[in-house]
C-alpha cells in the first residue's frame, strides 16, 4: 500500500476552495511548511485553518502570503496573535482580524487537543473543566460577534464542566521526521506536538516527511502515528527556519 | 505612587523556595520562566506544554535544534531522562491534576483568587492568546502567580474585581510580587512578607482589597 505522492501538487490535489485544514505545529516547531507553501501556490481560497498553538505565528512568511492572497476565511487557534501588541498592530493577519475580514476563534490549547481527539475517536463532544470562570464557558470566543454561540455547562461531583464539540477537519497537514511508504510516521522531539492527534482527526491526512523509508525499516514498537490515519505523503527536504518568534 | 520593590529575578528566586524535591512543575511565560534559573540542584522536573518532561535549560547558539523548543518557543537542550510526548499526553498531565505546581504571570488578580492574563483590553481587541493557561489553571494542584504588584504607572494589579478578561476564577493559591508575598485564604488576602524597607501600610496603599496582615509578617525571605 504505497501512499507516497511524487510531489506536493499531487499530494494536495484534492484540497479545494472552502476546505477546513488542520495545521500541525507548535509555534515554529513541527509545522508542515512545505504543504502550506503548496496551498499558497495552488491559490485555493476560503480556507479554514484549524491550529493548536501558533503554527502560523511560527511560519510567518506562509501566514503573510495566505493573508496577502486573501485565501483565509477563518483560523482556529489557542495562540494566533503576536505576543507583542505593537508587533501585532503591524501584522497583516491581525489587521484583517481587526477589520473582521478573517475570523479568529480562540480556544484553550488542551481543549483543542481534546476536540481533535474526540473527532479522531468518534466521540461527538466532551465535558471539560478548562475555562471555568472565564468567557470560555459562556460562549465561543471569536472576533465575529454573530458567531459567539452560547456554551452548555453541566455539574459533575460539584464542579462545573463545559460541553466542547469534536473538531473534525476535512484535511490535516502533518510534518513528520520519518515515515514508511505505508504512512506509519515518527516525529522528532518537540516537533511531535499536535501532529499525531490531527493526523487521526482529519478525514484526509497529508504528511510531509523528511525521511521516507521502506516498510520494515521503522521499529514497530516506536511508531507515533499508525499508517491507517494517513491518506497521502510526500518526501520533503529538511528546511532550515528561524526557531524563535517575536 | 510607584513603590520600589525587588527585581524580577528576585521574585523568581522567592517563588523557587516553594518548589521542593520531587515536584513536577510547569512555568508560564514572563517572570515564571526566570524561576528555572533558581532551581538548579533541586530534584525537580519541569514540564513543557509542547510535550516534554525534564525540560533542559536554554540552548547555546551552537546547540540549537529546530525540533527542540520549550512552550515559549525558545530552543532548549535535553537532560539525561528527558522525554517527549504528544499534546494529548501533555494536557492529560496538565488538566488531569498531575502537575504539582503551576506558576503563571498575571495582569490582574483578586483577593478571591481570580486572575486575568490572556487578553489585554488596551490592545483594542476583545480576544487574545489563551495558549495553555486555562488548562494549567484547571488542573494545577497549587497555582502561584509571579507578577509586578502595580502597573508601570503605579496602579494596583491586585484588585477587588477584574476589569480584564478572567483566565480563571478562585484558583490562585499564592501571589508573589516585587512588593509582597500573599496567600489567598477564604477570608481574603493574607499578607505574609513585604519587600525590604516596606511596611504593610505601604503595600496596602497600592493594593485594592483589604489585606489581612499576618501576625508573623516579615521581610521577603530568599
Amino acid at each position: 500500500m504505497n501512499k507516497v505522492s511524487p510531489n506536493v501538487e499531487e499530494a494536495i490535489a484534492d484540497v479545494k476552495d472552502g476546505a477546513t485544514i488542520a495545521v500541525a505545529g507548535f509555534f515554529a516547531c513541527g509545522v508542515p511548511r512545505i504543504l502550506l507553501q503548496g496551498i499558497i501556490n495552488k491559490k485555493v481560497k476560503n480556507l479554514t485553518l484549524c491550529c493548536g498553538c501558533g503554527p502560523l505565528v511560527g511560519a510567518r512568511a506562509e501566514l503573510d502570503a495566505l493573508v496577502k492572497n486573501k485565501q483565509l476565511k477563518k483560523v482556529v487557534d489557542s495562540y494566533g496573535l503576536d505576543r507583542s501588541m505593537t508587533k501585532g498592530l503591524q501584522n497583516p493577519f491581525e489587521q484583517a482580524v481587526r477589520k473582521g475580514e478573517i475570523e479568529l476563534e480562540v480556544v484553550p490549547m488542551g481543549t483543542l487537543a481534546e476536540r481533535y481527539r474526540a473527532a479522531a475517536a468518534g466521540v461527538p463532544a466532551v465535558y471539560l473543566p478548562t475555562g471555568e470562570g472565564s468567557v470560555v464557558e459562556k460562549h465561543v470566543v471569536t472576533n465575529i460577534v454573530a458567531n459567539r454561540k452560547p456554551k452548555e455547562t453541566r455539574e459533575f461531583n460539584g464542579r462545573r464542566y463545559i460541553l466542547e464539540y469534536a473538531l473534525k477537519p476535512d484535511f490535516a497537514f502533518i510534518h513528520a521526521f520519518s515515515g514508511d511508504t505505508e504512512g506509519n510516521l515518527r516525529y522528532a522531539k518537540t516537533a511531535r506536538n499536535f501532529n499525531p492527534v490531527m493526523a487521526a482527526a482529519a478525514a484526509y491526512t497529508i504528511a510531509e516527511v523528511e525521511n521516507v523509508v521502506e516498510p520494515g525499516k521503522l521499529d514497530p514498537d516506536c511508531v507515533h502515528t499508525p499508517g491507517v490515519y494517513v491518506t497521502r505523503m510526500v518526501s520533503v527536504p529538511r528546511i532550515k527556519f528561524a526557531v524563535t518568534i517575536d | 505612587m510607584k513603590l520600589e520593590g525587588i527585581p524580577r529575578e528576585m521574585i523568581a528566586l522567592r517563588v523557587s523556595k516553594e518548589i521542593n524535591d520531587g515536584d513536577y512543575v510547569n512555568l508560564g511565560i514572563g517572570i515564571p520562566t526566570l524561576i528555572s534559573n533558581w532551581i538548579e540542584g533541586k530534584d525537580v522536573i519541569l514540564q513543557s506544554e509542547i510535550g516534554m518532561l525534564k525540560t533542559g535549560p536554554l540552548a547555546d547558539v551552537d546547540m540549537v535544534n529546530q525540533d527542540l523548543i520549550n512552550a515559549s518557543c525558545q530552543p532548549v537542550i535535553e537532560l539525561p531522562g528527558t522525554i517527549y510526548f504528544d499534546i494529548l499526553e501533555s494536557f492529560t498531565m496538565i488538566r488531569g491534576g498531575h502537575m504539582g505546581i503551576v506558576v503563571m504571570g498575571a495582569m490582574q488578580v483578586t483577593d478571591k483568587g481570580d486572575y486575568a492574563g490572556w487578553a489585554n483590553p488596551e490592545r483594542g481587541l476583545d480576544i487574545g492568546n489563551i495558549g495553555g493557561s486555562m488548562d494549567l489553571c484547571a488542573g494545577a494542584k497549587k497555582l502561584f502567580l509571579a507578577m509586578e504588584h502595580t502597573t508601570k504607572e503605579g496602579a494596583p494589579k491586585v484588585v477587588k474585581h477584574l476589569t480584564f478578561p478572567a483566565t480563571t476564577a478562585g484558583k490562585v493559591n499564592m501571589i508573589f510580587t516585587d512588593l509582597a508575598v500573599m496567600e489567598v485564604t477564604p477570608k481574603g488576602l493574607l499578607l505574609k512578607e513585604v519587600a525590604p524597607g516596606l511596611t504593610a501600610k505601604d503595600v496596602q496603599s497600592v493594593t485594592e482589597p483589604k489585606l489581612i496582615v499576618s501576625p508573623d509578617l516579615k521581610e521577603i525571605e530568599f
